[in-house]
């Protein structure tokens, strides 16, 4: 039986494979470390991102908890410490609602109430976004509310690799960390995952495909989105570099000015609704440090300033390649 | 008080023999403990009217509870206190300027965590009762053995958090207490409009956990509570929920108005159980202590204070570049120096 359950030296992994044997690794590594989250045992988690961890690490590692995002994200915080390092599992976006004031009201502000000297290591991992035909309030792209408080860490992958890089350095970082995972792309492909994931650094952006006339600056989902668009311009002439932030807070300051000052433009593409989203901080900050080197206005493209539709609609509201070709066309001919 | 476990509110006989029981030692440490948090309040509301601290909420009245959930635990086990348990960590060592400095929105108010093992104090209500819920399950998972304490108020017990805590220790068996100090009033709301449960500690039976009354006045009986609830904690027993069943005696804070919904004569029916002068006279006439050492021992508790009141305005400035680099193990840059205040457009016109 442990057999099957066991890592495999496999060297294809998809996303959401990544992400469990990233945690399998974890627990590997650190005897501190211990996940909790609904259904997240026997059953493997609803997207099946834990899937033969309980068997392997037993159910005191690997742990069911009762119904309560509050409860659990706040126990979260005491089992710190005791010293150990939890991992939270939120079954779906907007479940980490409930766990929001924990979350805001405690676990960002905890090393600052200590003068310092005391962090928390504990990562919460957030299935996100869109475009999986989901019920309503499972589809939510809740970035901005966590980017927006004073210490946490807001970090979403793009790919098997990073997801399981990522994940393994958040728990590392010494500080809480808001761990995002695209769940439409859980399952896009399986690529090319090394045995083991090596640390990588929390707060860097990737470029993912580099390019001369126009920067494309996404995160998780969206950078899929983003080469595709980056390959539609391209055979109509123009060199688009695609940023994956990968770090939502902090940014990276340095490839987002590196951006603008080789490309001179940055169009920004997040599932988050416009209003005070990331794309605005983005602008903003261009705005504000190299305003004289960009040859055109930052434009965004982004969800719609309502509830995230009801998946009849979602495609509507969700970036599209045709929506950021249109934006990259006026930015081009600014 | 029906169902209420209660060592000074028995007959003088059985008050008598159970304070012997407790012996001089322990009863002068809980006399002790509780001189310190009234010197500590008593300070600190001074300090409010002179200005020198913020609004703060004071505790008097419920030094017994406070100490007793002290002494009643070890060294290593977590207590996790909310806007009226500030003073608790100097029962554990910590000076009272600390605490003094917090209400004076001073840094240097954030204690020691970890040495102390108080966490942070947590203002919204209930929401620190899920944190000693994961350091004492924490304690199970690693096989230690010390339990934690979490703090609620009556009114605190309406909140989800509450709920969800309770829950929670229960079904990870975690050594945890839930003290709630039912004063009666959340503010101005009193406890009929906060629920219909007369008595908070029947809550305890949702959750499949023990709930035990105490007089919250009695800082022997709470100690023998408190004591139990930990022991049954320590050994496997899981949570408790222990009800003190007193009575707010003081305004809600120093900016409360108690007189705008609240009648005067309960106020007065209930002044005589004040826990100190309640606990002296259960001593005194034990014979296990004369007052005359109980005031030695107040008035040290009150010198020790009149020092740290001093020191306050000694405490040197810290600046917010120093408080910047505190948020995160390593400082991100929009927390640097450079760019903390204004983006490095302050900087371009250079
Ligand atoms: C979640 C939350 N809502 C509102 C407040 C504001 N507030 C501070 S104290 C208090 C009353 C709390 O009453 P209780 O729980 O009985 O504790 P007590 O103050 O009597 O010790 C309120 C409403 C708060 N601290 N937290
Ligand atoms: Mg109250």
């Amino acid at each position: 039986m442990s057999e099957v359950t066991a890592p495999q030296a496999t060297q294809e992994l998809n996303l959401v494979e990544a992400v469990d044997r990233a945690l399998g690794q974890i627990l590997e590594d650190d005897p501190q470390a211990l996940l909790l989250g609904e259904d997240i045992g026997a059953n493997g988690g609803v997207f099946r991102a834990t899937a033969g961890l309980e068997a392997r690490f037993g159910p005191d590692r690997v742990f069911d908890t009762p119904l309560g995002e509050a409860g659990f994200v706040g126990a979260a915080l005491g089992l710190c410490l005791a010293g150990l390092h939890p991992v939270v599992e939120i079954q779906f976006d907007a479940f980490s609602y409930p766990a929001f004031e924990q979350l805001v009201s405690h676990v960002g502000r905890f090393r600052w109430r200590t003068g310092g000297h005391y962090g928390l290591r504990l990562v919460v991992r957030v299935p996100y976004g869109g475009g999986t035909r989901a019920p309503e309030l499972h589809s939510d792209s809740p970035e901005t509310l966590f980017g927006h408080v004073p210490g946490l860490r807001v970090v979403v992958p793009s790919d098997p690799v990073s997801a399981g890089r990522l994940l393994v350095s958040a728990q590392g970082c010494g500080d809480p960390v808001v761990f995002l995972e695209p769940k439409r792309i859980y399952r896009r492909g399986r690529s090319p995952v090394p045995e083991r994931f090596g640390p990588t650094e929390l707060d860097r952006a990737a470029v993912v495909r580099d390019g001369d006339d126009l920067t494309l600056v996404a995160y998780g989902a969206m950078v899929e989105l983003a080469l595709a668009a980056a390959t539609r311009l391209e055979a109509a002439g123009c060199s688009a570099r695609v940023l994956d932030l990968r770090s939502l807070y902090p940014l990276d300051r340095e490839s987002l000015l590196a951006a603008a000052e080789e490309t001179g433009r940055v169009l920004v593409v997040h599932e988050a609704p416009r209003h005070c989203g990331l794309g605005a901080e983005v602008a903003a900050l261009l705005q504000e440090e190299v305003a004289d080197r960009l040859l055109a206005p930052t434009l965004r493209v982004t969800g719609m300033n309502m509830p995230f539709p009801l998946f009849q609609n979602e495609d509507d509201a969700l970036p599209s390649v045709e929506r950021v070709l249109a934006a990259a066309q006026v930015m081009l001919d600014y | 008080m029906d169902g209420v476990e209660t060592i000074l509110g028995a007959d003088p006989e059985a008050m008598v023999s159970q304070l012997l029981e407790l012996g001089r030692d322990l009863c002068l440490r809980l006399f002790e403990g509780m001189a310190g948090l009234r010197a500590f309040d008593d300070r600190a509301v001074i300090l409010q009217r002179q200005g020198r601290i913020g609004t703060y909420p004071t505790f008097y009245g419920e030094e017994a509870v406070q100490t007793a959930s002290v002494v009643a635990l070890e060294e290593r086990d977590w207590l996790f206190p909310t806007y009226r348990q500030t003073a608790v960590v100097t029962l554990r060592g910590c000076p009272p300027l600390v605490p003094l400095l917090m209400w004076r929105g001073h840094p240097g108010g954030w204690h020691d965590v970890m040495r102390y093992r108080v966490a942070p104090v947590c203002v919204p209500v209930a929401t620190n009762l899920p944190h000693a819920v994961g350091a004492a399950w924490g304690a199970r998972l690693r096989s230690a053995d010390w339990v934690a304490l979490g703090y609620a108020g009556d009114g605190a017990t309406s909140a989800g958090d509450f709920h969800e805590a309770c829950n929670l220790a229960a079904v990870t068996g975690s050594p945890v207490i839930f003290l709630v100090n039912n004063n009666q009033w959340a503010i101005s709301t009193p406890l009929r409009r906060q629920t219909r449960v007369q008595r908070l500690a029947e809550k305890a039976a949702a959750y499949g956990m023990p709930g035990l009354r105490v007089d919250a006045f009695d800082v022997f009986a709470c100690h023998r509570v408190l004591r139990r609830a930990a022991e049954l904690a320590r050994s496997g027993g899981g949570p408790t929920l222990v009800e003190a069943v007193g009575y707010r005696l003081g305004p809600h804070g120093t900016a409360d108005e108690p007189a705008l919904y609240r009648s005067p004569a309960a106020d007065r029916l209930w002044a005589p159980m004040e826990p100190l002068g309640r606990a002296q006279l259960g001593l005194v006439s034990a014979g296990l202590a004369d007052a005359g050492e109980l005031a030695e021992i107040r008035g040290r508790a009150s010198a020790r204070l009149l020092a740290a009141a001093e020191e306050l305005e000694r405490s040197p400035r810290v600046t917010l570049e120093e408080i910047a680099d505190t948020v995160h193990l390593s400082t991100p840059w929009d927390l640097s120096p450079d760019h903390l205040r204004e983006p490095s457009w302050a900087a371009a016109g250079e």
